[in-house]
């Protein structure tokens, strides 16, 4: 059964400026969706509050076909941001947080967080500290922090921004594989990025959506002109 | 109030509680109880100003990133308490530290009546005032090492966690 979350018609503005003017998009499970846009579009504040880390001035979001207050987003939505933020103390307890704050038995958390990190390829690094990792290792340990919560929908801003390599191939096949069971909603203002991981791109442009479309279409015919001159890398901000 | 002059807090903490003073009905002066009072005072400037560092040093995105993770209004709270934990630390021992090697306050208010209100530091001015320096030496020694060994522990634990 396909789950989704959707933003219809959402306003939000701060101190009178519009960061989101009528914003609709959709985003399924089973598929990447990658929000694209230039520096200040709105992407991450979108994000924001697909996560219900804030409200909308005006319009809806959707789970499923119901309404979602804020809570109902929360429990439902994780978040990883740009810059990987680590709690104080170990990775484990850095993963483990988010398990204990939603009532997983104790007994049950040790497997949780052994899972997680295995997914992102960190097995065996309950141990160390956190914040002694380096910055493509602390993405990764928020990435399993939010996988090991198994929420419905897990949101990602720039999931690879200023990271190496290897460390960018290994998050982008970790979100592949969570992809597979859950809804993903990833900004990026990498297009190749983009192009690589997503099955559906919304482009926003100055708070607007410019078009969403399947990838391969958005890429290959761009229904509009800004969304041809983004891609040429000609797009006037 | 942080660098305020234990003599002159001492003073007028005297003025309020000797007996023709406002506070006087209590009859608190000479007390252990009027040094406890002197030493609060004294000391909730610097737990406040130290905490309040603290806490403002967290990154703000530890409450979002909590909230993300499904903490309640309670449980955000309580991680930048914890995020914070060992600066709110340093300000408990910066204030132990403060009243417990101070003097003003102590003598003034305590009076340095043996076996009642006579703290190691009235004790040091004490024998240094009657030429005793070898037991004044001596004194200021296991002060020292106290506040040596606080200031050590906190550090290695610290360091551990």
């Amino acid at each position: 059964m396909v789950f989704q979350i959707e933003a219809s018609r959402v306003t939000r503005k701060f101190d009178g400026l519009l960061a989101l003017n009528q914003v609709s998009a959709t985003a399924e499970s089973s598929k990447i969706t990658a929000i694209v846009g230039v520096n200040g579009s709105g992407k991450t504040t979108l994000l924001k509050l697909l996560a219900g880390l804030d409200a909308p001035n005006e319009g809806t979001i959707r789970i499923g076909t119901k309404n979602a207050t804020a809570d109902d987003l929360r429990s439902h939505c994780t978040m990883v941001f740009q810059k990987s933020i680590m709690l104080g103390g170990k990775v484990y307890d850095n993963i483990a947080y988010g398990l204990r704050v939603n009532r997983v038995t104790r007994r049950e958390i040790p497997e949780r967080v052994k899972s997680a990190l295995a997914f992102v390829n960190l097995s065996g690094f309950e141990k160390r500290k956190a914040r002694k990792l380096s910055s493509g290792e602390q993405q990764r340990v928020a990435l399993a922090r939010a996988l090991a919560l198994d929420r419905a929908v897990l949101l990602i801003d720039e999931p690879t921004a200023n990271l190496d390599p290897a460390n960018s191939a290994i998050i982008e096949q970790s979100i592949r594989e969570a992809a597979r069971s859950r809804v993903v909603v990833l900004t990026t203002h990498n297009l190749a990025q983009a192009r690589r991981m997503s099955r559906s791109v919304v482009h926003l442009y100055q708070g607007s959506v410019v078009e969403q479309e399947e990838t391969a279409r958005f890429f290959a015919r761009p229904r509009d002109e800004r969304t041809r001159l983004f891609i040429n890398g000609e797009l006037q901000f | 109030m942080i660098g305020i002059p234990t003599v002159a807090l001492g003073l007028y903490l005297y003025l309020l509680l000797s007996k023709s003073g406002p506070m006087g009905y209590f009859q608190l002066l000479y007390t252990p109880y009027a040094i406890i009072v002197g030493q609060c005072i004294l000391v909730t400037p610097i737990i406040v100003s130290f905490a309040t560092s603290a806490l403002e040093s967290v990154d703000p995105e530890v409450k979002t990133l909590a909230r993300t993770l499904g903490a309640s209004g309670m449980q955000t709270d309580f991680v930048v308490l914890r995020e914070a934990v060992w600066g709110v630390a340093l300000a408990i021992l910066a204030a132990f530290n403060r009243a417990f090697a101070e003097l003003g306050v102590a003598m003034m208010l305590g009076g340095n009546i043996r076996n009642v209100t006579r703290l190691l530091t009235t004790a040091i001015a004490l024998q240094t005032a009657m030429g005793e320096i070898a037991l004044s030496i001596a004194l200021s020694i296991i002060l020292l090492g106290i506040v040596l060994s606080l200031s050590l522990v906190v550090s290695l634990a610290r360091r551990t966690s």
